[in-house]
């Protein structure tokens, strides 16, 4: 299911501007992170898919059908969603909880017992011990499991959630961070994500989109956000530390990754040569202290198999789109 | 002793007296309930989904409340006569407040996110209030019938001055013939029935509490 959301912005009754003129699309079957601040606009922005929240002015359609025109009880089925709050009826039971999206559709009950059992054995949670206990019985850690899985439950296209795992401990949340990630490929479900946390975006995502004070800063795959921050305040979101660390990473892969087949004019000149498995660091190092300004490289055996211009290298270092040059 | 002696004779001698007056006051309190509760639970469920009336409505129970009981009874005397309609309005007036405010605090008490997550899921708002509102609110509504029913039992003696009966009529009776044993004799039974019916509604309560949030 394709989301795509045409200049929408949302402004609240007290004037509070929470979604401005934001421009994204959601690709079948894609995993899409909004991350930024506290504030930032991500659960308004989620909010507004499943018509919890209307918008102001702009549009958003799925599947190239805008959501005004839905009703919104028929749209929210088919559209799963993991609140913030993680929202448990409290009066029901697990199984209950659970299996009440596939109630309301009407499913069978042996069809609706079986989702249910499996989707607890999917969080790791031992159907027999818990389907029958309430929610307040549960930990919080296993409240948030049972709340992703309710989202899970009636087998919806589109899953939105708001910061789902933020009650877990690490190991628990990098578990559930993997399942999702194999559901998604699996079952080609559209996932809207919401987190705080920059690991966890840059993880999961297909794409990743970093908001500030109601606005889009930057749409990009994880690898182009942490090569390529498009401005101080991302850069500074994601961290120093890991944009750095991915520049190390970048000198470090091999030469032969971003070599450029040979031409016969390469070939003919007096130039430098290393094995295409070296470091870009090292092929860096051979230029300058060569004073060339390419480097041919080859494989074990001593055959030529490719090159690198200096200025190739210098933008593939500083992570910088050869496209957009 | 010998005042104990005195006060059985008298329950013995007025027995006939006593339960007809005893059965008079629970068919008053019993019935002026049962409408309260008829108005004030949809009114309650109306007002938490009507926010902006809700003041309102709240407000005009919460006067009518802070009239004197004894005054209530008098100011509809000449509107209605006397009577046992004039005394099941007044004890209906009375208690309303409690069940209409217990009923709207119940409803609108429900964690936001819960509904959120009805909402979500796509109930429509007619299961959010059957499934998740009432469920969960149950027991503030149980809790503000118990409040009203014993309020109730101890106003309802006061339908004897429009006529109504009741155990008032027979506190009454005493007082007006300085018989301190009659005054008791009626007084007793209301504080019993206040107190069996806290104690029963009470259980009620426990009973309808969802089990899952009986912490
Ligand atoms: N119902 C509302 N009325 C007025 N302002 C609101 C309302 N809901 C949210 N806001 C405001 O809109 C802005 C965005 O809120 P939102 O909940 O989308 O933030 P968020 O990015 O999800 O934050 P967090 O990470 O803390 O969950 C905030 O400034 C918030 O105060
Ligand atoms: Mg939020």
């Amino acid at each position: 299911m394709l989301i795509t959301f045409d200049h929408v912005t949302k402004q609240f009754e007290d004037g509070t501007i929470a979604v401005d003129d934001v421009s994204f699309s959601v690709a079948k079957g894609k995993l899409v992170t909004l991350i930024g601040p506290s504030g930032c606009g991500k659960t308004t922005t989620m909010k507004m898919i499943n018509k919890l929240i209307s918008l102001s002015s702009g549009s958003i359609t799925i599947d190239g059908t805008d959501i005004s025109e839905q009703d919104p009880v028929e749209l929210r089925r088919n559209i799963g969603y993991v609140i913030q709050r993680i929202g448990l009826l409290p009066h029901m039971t697990i199984e209950e909880n659970v299996a009440l999206v596939p109630k309301l559709k009407g499913w069978k009950k042996e069809d609706y017992q079986k989702e249910v059992d499996d989707l607890l054995d999917l969080v790791g949670l031992e159907p027999s011990t818990y389907k029958k206990r309430y929610p307040l019985e549960l930990s919080g850690g296993q409240q948030q499991r049972i709340g992703v899985i309710r989202a899970l439950a009636g087998k919806p296209p589109i899953i939105l959630m708001d910061e789902p795992f933020s009650a877990l401990d690490p190991i628990s949340r990098e578990q559930l961070q993997d399942e999702l990630k194999l559901l998604q490929k699996n079952i080609q479900k559209t996932i809207v994500f919401v987190t705080h946390d920059m690991d966890e975006a840059l993880k999961i995502s297909d794409e990743v989109i970093v908001m500030k004070d109601g606005c889009v800063q930057q749409i990009a795959t994880p690898d182009t956000l942490i090569h390529q921050p498009s401005n101080a305040f991302v850069r500074s979101f994601i961290g120093e530390d890991r944009v750095k660390q991915a520049i190390e990473t970048t000198s470090k892969r091999q030469a032969s990754s971003v070599m450029l087949p040979l031409t016969a004019e390469v070939l003919q000149e007096s130039t430098p040569r290393l094995p295409d498995s070296s470091p870009l660091q090292e092929v860096a190092k051979m230029m300058l202290t060569s004073k060339a300004n390419k480097i041919i490289l080859m494989a074990a055996d001593g055959e030529a198999t490719g090159w690198i211009a200096k200025d190739q290298l210098l933008k593939e270092l500083a992570g910088i789109d050869m496209e957009v040059i | 002793m010998e005042h104990l002696q005195v006060f059985m004779d008298t329950v013995v001698s007025r027995q006939d007296l006593l339960i007809e007056r005893t059965i008079q006051h629970l068919y008053l309190s019993f019935i002026a309930i049962l409408i309260a509760v008829g108005i004030s639970l949809p009114l309650g469920i109306y007002i938490s989904r009507n926010r902006k009336v809700a003041e309102f409505y709240i407000g005009i129970t919460a006067v009518l409340q802070t009239i004197p009981s004894l005054a209530l009874f008098g100011f509809l005397v000449p509107v209605l006569g006397i009577g046992s309609i004039t005394a099941l309005v007044a004890l209906i007036i009375y208690a309303l407040l409690p069940i209409l405010r217990n009923t709207y605090t119940g409803i609108t008490g429900v964690d936001e996110g819960i509904i959120e997550a009805g909402e979500g899921m796509g109930m429509t708002q007619r299961q959010i209030l059957w499934k998740i509102q009432l469920p969960l609110s149950l027991p503030f509504m149980m809790a503000g019938v118990r409040t009203a029913t014993v309020l109730t039992v101890g106003v309802a003696t006061l339908a004897t001055f429009v006529g109504a009966g009741g155990l008032g009529d027979v506190i009454w009776r005493g007082l007006q013939s300085w018989n301190n044993s009659l005054v008791l004799a009626g007084a007793i039974p209301v504080a019993l029935l206040a107190l069996l019916f806290d104690s029963l509604l009470k259980f009620v309560e426990k009973k309808v509490t969802p089990k899952g949030i009986k912490y």
